[in-house]
């Protein structure tokens, strides 16, 4: 019976050791070497399962950008297209773009890149509605083929600012391929895909997918070949556990908001963009949004009001550790050069506000908001019990934090307003339904090419009415034809100074109207450890935007993989045990061959097993002693 | 024979009957929950408007959540019984299925050593302490102990000793991220020092319940006539031993059969502690994205799992146990 039963365990385990070893043969390596593998952490959240780049929201971080590239990089700390697989592109008349490839640019199988790619890639989308840059067929006409490294893209209506977007944003794909994919949304592309880009995927599984380096790509000629051999991008669960990693040097590239990071920094080696407070650049716009169509929230002197009681300073201090820094008053990022050439200052000082429960108060008096029964919140001009909601989602530690700080702001002026933390889907139903009060959101209030782009994500025109989901930013269904008319016209505008003058109208309508409270930038959170990698981008060698999220890759993530260098001959380091908050009591030990199990590890690994041996063996013991 | 015959056809008639409400109570619970599911797969899609709209509409559609309920009822237990789960909204578009398959061998690494093991430390330990009163006294405190423990906490109380505090082994995952899965020893090592965390959590809890189930029974069954007449017939204490502990085997059988649930409970919270990439891990991603047809999944193969090894246990019952055979060869005759 017991022999059987070993048997059957046995068989258990090799079995499902197989199932999971896949394709794997003994042969290959199991160990990926340290100082040629590159950790990568902070933008995937689920087993990675999708890299189809026509679909770029359900694709996983890298599928554009490592596997498959754009015509063009962005790069927001200088405010310049780049062009990546084109030499080139320029308007050559009022509706038409032309492209030029670069030279040589090839597949990953081999086969070249050619115009044919380019416009089959387009075409797709027409043919296919439901992939990310469907609707550009709205205002593009057609895609010509002038020679093989020639295009041009032929509008119906040039959207130049949107265009600008897109031109960093749509991953070209090979003809040869896609053309006998004939459901493409769904189509999770996971079998060997073949990009241009300089990594090739490797494996994945449940908890990290694994690239190795393109030898061949067609990119070595003219910016060198990356350094690491492997990226290896992992799902670290936890920010405590992302903490520890990167400081035993296990994760070598982090883009995680890590609550601990300013108390261990320095200990460590950890780099991060600014050496001090705040550490990180601004990202994206946290935004208090407020419910436009529901009273009193629909008065722009209430929302007012509440933008004067609200403190952003507390915000950054309490729910992101001074890691983050207050928005200004448009919301606009304007350390970043695409927003500031476009920010309206004279706006800011005649409209803008900073916080002052005073003159909260004197707006809620006048507006005859009163404390009448005297419970110590104010009631509506009427008496009607005045009582508002703000959500977050639950689990979202630093969000959650903001939401209690602008309670208890609100409260000081005698405004109740009950945080609310639902699960994430309901948050999301409730923002996109506009059955809310307030929520705080950042989805698309993030740096592009174009402010357009941020302008229209949070000023949506085409809101749906309450009840109905509608998938932009205005969650609050803010509504003005004023601006839908600027929008429009700073998309269709060429002239560069009319557009600033568009810009600085929406700006002051934004204002005067104040239909959502810019709260605080958040961080392009981004800390490197030093151990295997060094010549991280920071503040003082700002050569790129240290980014590995989704659709970042483009925007300097990639040039982070073309600049950073093994770090040398490995130094004994002595391991520095002075703060308390960081529980490792295993040593550092990086040599250049550290692996996950070297040898400090590995009599733990034995310990186990061996203890387990032993307590199976108790009873047996026991037995025999009677 | 027709003995046995009618047994199994009670028994079968009985689980079927089960099999059929807690499918029917797998598809109802996930509807319950309130929001959007379709909404979360388009949340990421924070700058395209106009492409979310469309999708919304393809994706109702895709997974046949615009259909009345009681149509996606009965396409449910069609697909059910032809062994397909659907497509996993969370981790579109990958079927449930196959996301399960992987996630399974976890589960069963876990489970069957755990329960085994414990089965039979956990008995000698209660035999033991139900002799020897000396060895009971220290004993049963921690039994209780562990038995009352719930599991996930049991996880935390290990995960903060041994990971946070002594750091001898990783707090999360099945493997290290920078070994690939293959059969070396390298891999097998790492493996294993994974897995032993959550195993011990499953093993300790797991281990109190049964040793405290067996040692009453055994002062029980020392009590007992038969043991007595033995006694008085001079029989060494080894061989009162082996019989009553023989006896006492039984009920611990039936109660392995009812603890089977909450083991694969407590199998689940386990590994949301420990972020173990198995059936309870995938089970909490499909409950927080609210993912109806992972969350459908993960519930069949758990009752599925759960109804499989009880009838099992049923069956080696009859088997062991010349009682059950007899009543209903009697009642037959």
């Amino acid at each position: 019976m017991r022999k059987v039963l070993a048997a059957v365990l046995g068989a258990v385990f090799v079995l499902s050791i197989a199932g999971q070893a896949g394709l794997t043969s003994a042969a290959t390596q199991v160990q990926l070497p340290r100082d040629e593998t590159l950790y990568v952490g902070g933008g995937l959240w689920s087993q990675p399962n999708n890299f189809n780049p026509t679909v770029s929201w359900a694709a996983v971080t890298g599928t554009i950008g490592l596997i498959y590239e754009t015509l063009f990089l962005y790069d927001p700390l200088k405010d310049k297209l780049e062009p990546w697989l084109a030499e080139s592109g320029k308007w050559i008349n009022g509706n038409t773009y032309e492209v030029k490839l670069k030279e040589g640019l090839t597949w990953q199988d081999g086969k070249p890149l050619t115009a044919e790619d380019v416009k089959f890639t387009f075409d797709y989308a027409k043919e296919h509605s439901g992939l990310s840059y469907s609707p550009i067929w709205g205002w593009l006409k057609e895609v010509k083929v002038v020679d093989s490294k020639t295009v041009d893209f032929i509008f119906s209506e040039p959207h130049y600012e949107e265009w600008k977007y897109w031109l960093y944003n749509i991953a070209i794909i090979p003809e040869h391929i896609w053309k006998n994919i004939k459901d493409p949304v769904n189509y999770a592309n996971t079998k060997n895909p073949i990009g241009s880009g300089m990594y090739e995927l490797y494996k994945t599984d449940q908890m990290r997918f694994i690239l190795v380096r393109n030898d061949k790509w067609w990119g070595i000629k003219y910016y060198g070949k990356p350094a690491p051999k492997y990226i290896v991008y992992i799902i670290v669960y936890s920010n405590n556990l992302a903490l520890s990693m990167l400081v035993k040097g296990d994760l070598d590239w982090s883009n995680f908001f890590i609550p601990g990071i300013p108390d261990v920094k320095s200990h460590y080696g950890i780099v991060t963009w600014f050496k001090d407070k705040p550490y990180h650049l601004g990202i994206n716009t946290a935004f208090l949004f407020l419910n436009n169509q529901r009273g009193p929230l629909n008065n722009p002197e209430f929302r007012r009001a509440l933008a004067y009681a609200i403190n952003p300073n507390e915000i950054a201090q309490r729910a992101e550790q001074n890691q983050v820094t207050p928005a200004n008053p448009t919301g606009l990022l304007v350390q970043y050069p695409v927003f500031k050439k476009i920010y309206d200052k004279n706006a800011v000082e005649m409209y803008g506000f900073s916080y002052d429960p005073k003159k909260a108060d004197q707006i809620l008096d006048k507006l005859g908001f009163k404390d009448i029964n005297g419970d110590g919140y104010r009631e509506y001009p009427d008496g009607k019990p005045l009582k508002l909601t703000i959500e977050v989602p639950y689990g979202w530690t630093d969000w959650m934090e903001m939401a209690r700080v602008i309670s208890e702001n609100l409260q000081l002026v005698g405004i109740r307003v009950d945080p609310k933390f639902p699960d994430y889907s309901k948050y999301y139903e409730d923002i996109t339904k506009g059955t809310f009060d307030m929520a705080i959101n950042n989805f698309g209030s993030q740096v592009y090419a174009t402010p357009w782009e941020w302008f229209n994500w949070l000023l949506y025109p085409d809101v749906t009415p309450i009840g109905k989901a509608t998938y932009s930013g205005n969650w609050g269904r803010y509504k003005n034809d004023k601006v839908s008319e600027l929008l429009h016209n700073i998309n269709i505008e060429k002239d560069e100074n009319k557009k600033i003058q568009y810009y600085h109208e929406l700006q002051e309508i934004f204002l005067k109207d104040l239909p959502y409270i810019p709260l605080i930038y958040n961080g392009a959170w981004f800390e490197a450890s030093t151990q295997h990698w060094i010549n991280w981008p920071t503040a003082d060698n700002p050569y790129a935007l240290p980014i590995s999220w989704q659709n970042y890759w483009q925007m300097g993530g990639l040039k982070v993989l073309l600049h950073i260098k093994p770090a040398k001959a490995p130094t004994v380091q002595t391991s520095t045990t002075s703060s308390g908050s960081i529980t490792s009591s295993s040593t550092k030990t990086p040599t250049s061959t550290s692996t996950p199990t070297t040898t400090s590890k590995e009599n733990k690994g034995i310990c186990g097993p061996a203890g387990l041996l032993g307590l199976a063996l108790l009873p047996l013991l026991l037995r025999r002693r009677k | 024979m027709s003995g046995i015959k009618r047994y199994l056809m009670r028994k079968s008639f009985i689980y079927a009957l089960t099999f059929v409400f807690a499918v029917t109570i797998d598809f109802i619970i996930p509807r319950l929950m309130p929001g959007d599911p379709i909404g979360v797969l388009l949340s990421r899609f924070a700058t395209l408007p106009d492409v979310a709209n469309y999708l919304h509409g393809y994706f109702m559609k895709a997974f046949g959540l615009n259909r009345p309920l009681w149509q996606q009822y009965l396409s449910f237990w069609n697909a059910v019984l032809h062994g397909d789960l659907g497509i996993s909204i969370y981790y579109y578009p990958k079927p449930v299925a196959q996301i399960l398959k992987e996630a399974l061998p976890y589960d069963l690494l876990l489970l069957l050593p755990s329960i085994i093991a414990s089965w039979i430390v956990g008995n000698w330990l209660g035999a033991y302490a139900g002799k020897s009163r000396r060895f009971d006294s220290y004993l049963m405190p921690v039994f209780y102990f562990l038995q009352a423990s719930p599991y996930f906490w049991f996880a935390i109380i290990l995960a903060y000793i041994f990971t946070v505090k002594l750091g001898i082994f990783p707090i999360s995952g099945a493997y290290s991220y920078g070994v690939i899965p293959s059969f070396s020893w390298e891999f097998i090592k790492d493996y294993l020092h994974h897995w032993i965390l959550p195993f011990l959590s499953l093993f300790f809890v797991q281990l109190g319940g049964w040793a405290i189930g067996m040692r009453n029974m055994i002062i029980y069954e020392v009590e007992a006539d038969y043991i007595r007449y033995m006694e008085s017939l001079g029989a060494s204490e080894r061989l009162l031993m082996k019989h009553a502990f023989k006896n006492a085997m039984l009920p611990q059988i039936t109660g392995l059969a009812l603890q089977l649930g909450l083991i694969v409970a407590g199998n689940v919270t386990v590994q949301v502690v420990f972020s173990y990439p198995g059936i309870g891990y995938i089970l909490m991603q499909g409950i927080m994205n609210q993912d109806y047809f992972l969350i459908q999944g993960c519930f069949l193969v758990i009752i599925l799992t759960v109804l499989i090894a009880n009838f099992t246990i049923d069956l080696l019952y009859a088997i062991i146990d010349p009682r059950i055979r007899h009543s209903y060869t009697e009642e037959g005759g």
